[in-house]
Formats: C-alpha cells, sequence, structure tokens
C-alpha cells in the first residue's frame, strides 16, 4: 500500500494508495485554508475554556465568562422591566380616574390591560371583547354594573357572583316559572318586549295584562318603567341590547328560570395594578362612562 | 505495409500537453506606476479633490431645520428612521425617492459609458480614487517607480522597513479616515466624533469604522487593479454598453507601427518609420499593468494616464499628440483602412501623412455630434424622464398625511339607544419639524358624530388636534351614527384632515359597516 512515488507529470509526491492503478497526488493543503483550520482550532479550545462546553452528569461545565443563554434572557427580561418600572409604579400609586387623565399613562395601562384581557378575558368576552349571549359586550355602552372607571374596577377586582369573594356583585332574579302562571310569563314577556318594539304580533290587550304583571313582579328591580338599577345589577330592559336574546319567547324563557351567569374576582388573582390596567382597557373600548 | 516515414504526420500540439499547461493559481505580479504628467493627470486630481472633498465633508455640513430636527445637512437617522438632505426629508414610505435616484445613476452610467466609454472606472470609481491616493503615499514614501521596484527587489534592511511601515501606517490612518468618514452619515457628525475618540459610541460604529478600515487598507493598498479585474462586474457589463461610437483609450497604431525605437536608421534602411518610439512610458504609467498597444482589452480602466504619457513623448519629438488617445472605433477603423489601403497591406505610415509630414486631412478625428446618436439619447431621456419624474413627486408630495385603520373585531356595536358604533385607528403624518394644530373632519355619512379616546371631544363632525413635529399621532376615533340613518351593511365616508391654516389636507376614504337591518 504504501508505496509513495514522484508522479512524473506534476512532479507531486503520491499519497502510496492505489486503486485499480490509479494514484493519488499528494498536494499540500493551501496556506490559506491550512491558515482558516488552524485559526478553528484555536477558536474551539478557547471556546471551550470560555463558554459552558462539557455536558456532566446533572450540569455542565460552566466556563471562565459565565455566559449562559438563561443570563442573556433574564437580563434582557430586567431591562424590559426597568423599561416599564416607573409606569408601573405610577398606575399602582394613582387612582384609575387620575391615570385616564395622564395620556401617557392611559396608552401604557390600555395596552397593558390589553394583553392582561388577552389572557384572562377572552375565553368568555371574546377576542374583540365583544361577548356573546350570556357574556357581556364590552364594546357597548350598556353596564349592568356601572360604566364608571371605579364600577368597572369594582366588577373586575370582585367579580359578580363569586362565592369565594365576600365583596362580590351579587344580584338574582327569582325563578318565576314556580311564581306566575304560563299565561302571565308570555304576557308579561310580552310587554317588555313591546318596551322595545320588538313585541311582534302580541295582542294589545295581552300586552297591558304584562304591564300589570310587571307592575307587580318586575319593576321592584327593573324600575317602574324597566329601565333597570344598577344598584342591583337589573337591566335596563328598554334598550337595545339583550344578554340572553330580545324575542318575547327569550325573554320569556329568562322570566321563567333565569340563568345567572359568574364572574370570577381578578382582583386577588392579578393584582392591585393589572386590575387597574384593564379597567383603563376595558374603559378606553368605547362604553367608558 | 508503409514504411514509418511514409505515415502521414500532422502539425498539431496537445492544447493541455504537460509541458504548456499553465497553473491553475498565478501569483500577482507586482505593478509599480510611474507617476503621470498631464492633462488628464491634472483632471483626475481635480476629480480626486472633489470626490474626496464631498465625501469627507459633507457630513459635517449644517443645515437649519429648527428647534425639532438634527441641523445635520446629510443625515440618515437610522434609530429615528428619517434621512435628511438638506432642505429634503424622507420618511421611509418615501424610499422611493432613494430608489428612483438609484435608477437614475444607473441610466448615468449607460450613457456615459455609451459616450465616454468606462470613464466612470478611470476617474470617479472610489477604487480608483483611493488606489490613486495610496500610490500618491506609496511615491512620496519610497519614491517612484524606479526606485520602488529597487526597494522592492533589495534585501531587507532598516531602510526598507522603515520605509514599508511608515508607507503601511499611512495608508492605516488613510483607511481609518475612511471608515471613520463613514459612520458621521449616520449620527450627528460632532458628537460622534467626540464620543468615537473617548471610547463612548456604540460598538457598531467602531466595528464599522473597523471593517471599512479594513477594506480600504486592503482594495487600495494590496490587491488594487485585482479588485477591477477579478472582482468588480462592470468591466464584464460595459461591454454590453460600448458600441462603435464610443469613446475609449486607443493606441493609434494605424500611425504608430511599425514601432521602433531607432527611427532614423530604419529610415535611411528604407523601411516604414510610424510615430511610436517604443520608449513604454504607457506601459510604465499604467496602474492596471497592461501594455494598451495590445488594443482594448477587459483590464483598462482608461484612466487615461498613457495618453498623458504618449503626449509628454511626441512632444519630444515633435510628431502630433495623440498617438494614444480618446477615439471610437468607427474613426479607428476608418483610419486603419486608410492606413492599410482598405486591408490590401500592412500598416503604412505614409498612408496617413501628407507630402510634408503632417497627418492627413483625410484622418478621422472625433466629433462632438457623434455624442448624438438613438442609444445616447434614448439613455438620456430614460435618465430625464425619472428625474423628472421626482422632481414632481418631491414638489407635490404630501407633508400632512392620514391613515386609518377600521377595528375588525368586532366590525361595529350596537348601542343600548340602537346606534350603531365604528371603532377607528387614525393615523396623522405631521411630515414637518414643526408642530402643527390639524383639523379632522367627517365627511359623508349623514348624522354621524365622533369621538375620540382620551379627549373632551364627544358627538362632534370636526375636530382639532395638535401634532407633535415630524412625528406620527395615533387617534382612537368612535364614529357613531343614529339606527334610523344607516343606509346600509356597508357605507362609505371621508375623514379629511387639514393644516390649521388650510395650506395642507389630505383624506382617506373609510367604510362604515353595519348590520343587515330590516328598516
Amino acid at each position: 500500500m504504501s508505496d509513495k512515488q514522484i508522479d512524473e507529470f506534476s512532479g507531486v509526491s503520491t499519497t502510496g494508495h492505489d486503486w485499480d492503478g490509479i494514484k493519488e497526488l499528494d498536494n499540500p493543503m493551501p496556506r490559506w485554508w491550512l491558515i482558516v483550520y488552524y485559526a478553528t482550532i484555536i477558536w474551539a479550545a478557547a471556546y471551550v475554556i470560555a463558554y459552558p462546553a462539557w455536558p456532566l452528569v446533572r450540569t455542565a461545565t460552566t466556563g471562565l465568562l459565565g455566559y449562559s443563554s438563561r443570563g442573556d434572557v433574564k437580563a434582557e427580561l430586567d431591562a424590559a422591566k426597568a423599561a416599564k418600572a416607573d409606569y408601573i409604579k405610577a398606575i399602582g400609586s394613582k387612582s384609575v380616574k387620575e391615570i385616564l387623565a395622564d395620556e401617557k399613562l392611559r396608552v401604557f395601562a390600555a395596552a397593558a390591560g390589553a394583553a392582561a384581557f388577552k389572557v384572562n378575558c377572552v375565553q368568555c368576552h371574546g377576542s374583540g371583547a365583544q361577548g356573546s349571549p350570556g357574556y357581556p359586550n364590552l364594546n357597548d355602552d350598556d353596564w349592568l354594573w356601572g360604566g364608571k372607571p371605579e364600577d368597572i374596577q369594582q366588577t373586575i377586582a370582585h367579580g359578580i357572583r363569586y362565592a369565594e369573594d365576600p365583596n362580590t356583585r351579587v344580584s338574582e332574579m327569582p325563578a318565576f316559572g314556580e311564581m306566575l302562571k304560563p299565561k302571565e310569563i308570555t304576557q308579561v314577556a310580552s310587554f317588555v318586549a313591546s318596551l322595545s318594539n320588538k313585541a311582534g304580533d302580541a295582542s294589545a290587550a295581552d300586552i297591558a295584562a304584562g304591564k300589570e304583571v310587571f307592575a307587580q313582579n318586575c319593576a321592584s328591580c327593573h324600575g317602574d318603567n324597566g329601565k333597570g338599577n344598577r344598584e342591583v345589577g337589573a337591566p335596563n330592559l328598554t334598550d337595545a341590547i339583550w344578554f340572553y336574546g330580545s324575542t318575547p319567547a327569550a325573554i320569556a324563557a329568562q322570566v321563567r328560570a333565569p340563568k345567572h351567569g359568574v364572574m370570577p374576582a381578578w382582583g386577588v388573582r392579578l393584582g392591585d395594578t393589572t386590575v387597574k390596567e384593564l379597567t383603563v382597557y376595558v374603559h378606553s373600548l368605547g362604553g367608558g362612562e | 505495409m508503409f514504411e514509418a516515414s511514409e505515415i502521414e504526420t500532422f502539425d498539431a500540439t496537445a492544447v493541455n500537453s504537460a509541458r504548456v499547461r499553465q497553473p491553475l493559481y498565478a501569483a500577482r505580479k507586482k505593478i509599480f506606476p510611474k507617476r503621470a504628467e498631464g492633462r488628464f493627470r491634472r483632471f483626475k486630481w481635480i476629480v480626486m479633490l472633489i470626490t474626496l472633498g464631498i465625501y469627507y465633508v459633507t457630513p459635517w455640513l449644517r443645515w437649519n431645520r429648527g428647534p425639532y430636527a438634527p441641523d445635520q445637512g446629510v443625515l440618515i437617522d437610522l434609530a429615528n428612521r428619517r434621512f435628511y438632505f438638506f432642505p429634503i426629508e424622507i420618511w421611509p414610505q418615501e424610499f422611493y425617492f432613494v430608489a428612483g435616484l438609484l435608477i437614475m445613476a444607473g441610466f448615468g452610467l449607460f450613457l456615459l459609458t455609451s459616450t465616454v466609454g468606462r470613464a466612470w472606472c478611470g476617474y470617479t470609481c472610489p477604487q480608483t480614487v483611493w488606489v490613486d491616493l495610496f500610490l500618491v503615499v506609496e511615491r512620496a514614501v519610497e519614491g517612484d517607480r524606479n526606485a520602488r521596484i529597487k526597494l522592492d527587489g533589495a534585501p531587507w534592511s532598516t531602510n526598507k522597513l522603515l520605509k514599508r511601515i511608515a508607507k503601511h501606517l499611512i495608508w492605516l490612518v488613510i483607511a481609518v479616515a475612511t471608515g471613520g468618514a463613514w459612520i458621521f452619515y449616520f449620527a450627528d457628525a460632532p458628537t460622534l466624533l467626540r464620543n468615537l475618540v473617548t471610547g463612548h459610541a456604540a460598538p457598531v460604529a467602531y466595528i464599522t469604522v473597523a471593517i471599512l478600515t479594513g477594506t480600504t487598507y486592503v482594495f487600495g493598498g494590496l490587491m488594487r487593479e485585482q479588485v477591477c479585474t477579478y472582482m468588480c462586474p462592470w468591466p464584464r457589463i460595459q461591454a454590453a454598453m460600448l458600441d462603435e461610437n464610443s469613446l475609449t483609450v486607443t493606441y493609434n497604431d494605424w500611425r504608430g507601427e511599425p514601432r521602433t525605437r531607432h527611427a532614423k536608421k530604419a529610415a535611411a534602411a528604407g523601411q516604414a518609420v510610424g510615430d511610436c518610439v517604443d520608449c513604454n512610458a504607457c506601459v510604465a504609467v499604467c496602474p492596471m499593468g497592461i501594455d494598451i498597444r495590445d488594443g482594448q482589452q477587459l483590464e483598462c480602466i482608461t484612466c487615461a494616464l498613457c495618453i498623458d504619457a504618449c503626449d509628454s513623448v511626441m512632444d519630444k519629438i515633435g510628431k502630433e499628440r495623440g498617438l494614444i488617445a480618446y477615439a471610437t472605433l468607427a474613426e479607428y477603423q476608418s483610419n486603419m483602412a486608410l492606413a492599410t489601403m482598405g486591408g490590401a497591406s500592412a500598416i503604412d505610415p505614409h498612408q496617413v501623412r501628407d507630402a510634408d509630414g503632417k497627418l492627413s486631412g483625410k484622418v478621422e478625428t472625433f466629433h462632438v455630434r457623434k455624442l448624438l446618436r438613438p442609444r445616447t439619447l434614448i439613455y438620456f431621456a430614460a435618465w430625464s424622464l425619472v428625474g423628472l419624474g421626482l422632481l414632481y413627486a418631491l414638489l407635490t408630495r404630501d407633508r400632512l398625511q392620514v391613515n386609518v385603520l377600521a377595528d375588525r373585531n368586532p366590525q361595529f356595536v350596537v348601542l343600548s339607544d340602537g346606534s350603531i358604533r365604528n371603532g377607528y385607528t387614525v393615523k396623522l403624518l405631521n411630515m414637518i419639524p414643526e408642530p402643527r394644530t390639524i383639523i379632522v373632519t367627517l365627511r359623508g355619512l349623514p348624522g354621524a358624530e365622533m369621538s375620540v379616546v382620551g379627549m373632551d371631544h364627544s358627538a362632534v363632525r370636526s375636530f382639532a388636534v395638535e401634532a407633535e413635529p415630524d412625528r406620527l399621532k395615533t387617534l382612537k376615533v368612535f364614529v357613531r351614527q343614529p339606527r334610523e340613518l344607516v343606509a346600509g351593511p356597508t357605507q362609505h365616508f371621508t375623514f379629511e384632515v387639514k393644516d390649521e391654516s388650510g395650506a395642507e389636507s389630505d383624506r382617506y376614504e373609510a367604510t362604515f359597516d353595519a348590520l343587515e337591518m330590516s328598516k
């Protein structure tokens, strides 16, 4: 095998390898190539010493520079936190009203609130806060519990009918299916629908009878004229916005056996600052009062 | 049976025979250009002064734009995404101005090449200018051609070492200054220089200076003509732009050949004698290391230094200048035909000279009219068209713009009184470095009114807003229309913005979405 000889044409030594009479020339490597090759060797050795390199049983060598990619992430997160610190502090110390009055703070809080909303609220209220039957639309100007900043903040912090929070908002409409006759329920539903011109083909007599039923059973919470009462979370029945449907049949169903939604209290889970940010976001969706 | 001597033999040599085969890699042969003197050299000095002057001085020119914008004449402000060129300010979305300028540069280069050949290469290309500058240093330190050849061949000595160190040090200083000047276009020059010297500039500034120092030193000092010959694509592209009426540096062999160093002896012997005295002055001054007398070639950057060298020789021997000259292929061929009697004979210098020894009137010379050809006119028309288009765009461009994004989630909201509300993100672009009061007005959409988040305006058709200088102002605008006036699921209307003074305005056609409703 090792039968080195000088190639007669090129004057270069062969490697001594011979495949069916074909011999391989032993040309030297180009110098630039060798320099790069040696440089990579030096680089590799230095890298092993300077950076984490050898895997050990539980961990790895740390390297002289003490570098870690987790450290990079931490540094970046710390920098991001530090950059936001002033805003966060200001939001923590100011009331939502004060935040709304300060444009820079409002924009920051609304952006932070939008992010928190995407994580915590969209499951029920929808990604555009547009709600769905049973879950209120937060864009409109109709509020069960009030649309002022402090009302919204209270609702977010303590929830609605959330048993674990003593300060939660509570209201419960009785199930009139056991108290009223089916005929009366149909009549009162027709009357309520007529408040927003949706009575359909109900007769005037039925509506008049329904009005009577309403005055006796419903007006205490919903008000004599059906405008609702935010103190007790009783919805306004005269407007264009309906929680569980606006047809007489849907209204009758709600009178018979009302559905009651529950919203968790977020104050403890998210903290005061995030609740304020969410309040600013919801308030800025267009319906804030 | 044949005898060996009877077998037909061929006069053939193997092209790739081992005896003639060339190695794939050839080491660079050093070139020691001699200093040339003459009108083209003078012109090149002037061009060098102007181009280097523009490059080094521009970032230091100031231009007052008031208190809200930087006062640097030319500034590429990457951090704030603005480009300033004296009175002109360009936002990123106006980058087509830069694209237009690049197209103009392209057409300009075509025009220049089709008329005066590779003038770009020979006079203004940064590679040429910097190599010229580096050669000045080399000559100052090591002497002219002969001294440099001698020094290069001499064994290492203290003198040689000192000269080499001095030369490379000065080159490096020029290279650092070149790389350094570049970054001043990207930040306030005085501040950056202070930071750069005190070590407070951004790492990217130092890295950029280091890279450009390296490229300047390597390209200008070490690689020189190899950059043009091997790296640059332009010499290859130019072949397509030259035609028989393009001026190129030409050796007029129709009057130069047969060349001889012993003209008198040859003339006495009755031989034809051309003007070329074979002094090789043209070769000695060539920075590309070529012999122009071999004809037009890829390596030639048409720096015209050989013209200077030859002209001074012609002056000395009392012949007309222009043995090497800017000439077109057409006139060269015509004169060649004259000298060779239509190709019937070898070059005969007598054919191009009258009896009194002056150049014959039949010899064609360049006329300016040749610049006007369909090719050059088309290039010029295209160049002018782009230029005029850019000028028009520049003079009529908006400095106040409005962009509107309609909310998509939800598309619309029904309010408690039944009215429909749409949300819009309205972006006002105040593109001048002055604060302005901008009036936003709703046009169309009967009965509709606007309210703005964070502002006291509610239910208005028009409102004013303060816009910061040279900034984008983003507003969240809600538009509300009473239900009975909603004319359909999609209505079109207009946001109109106006400068308070009424001087500038812009509009945006927006849509108002509503549910399909039975009325």
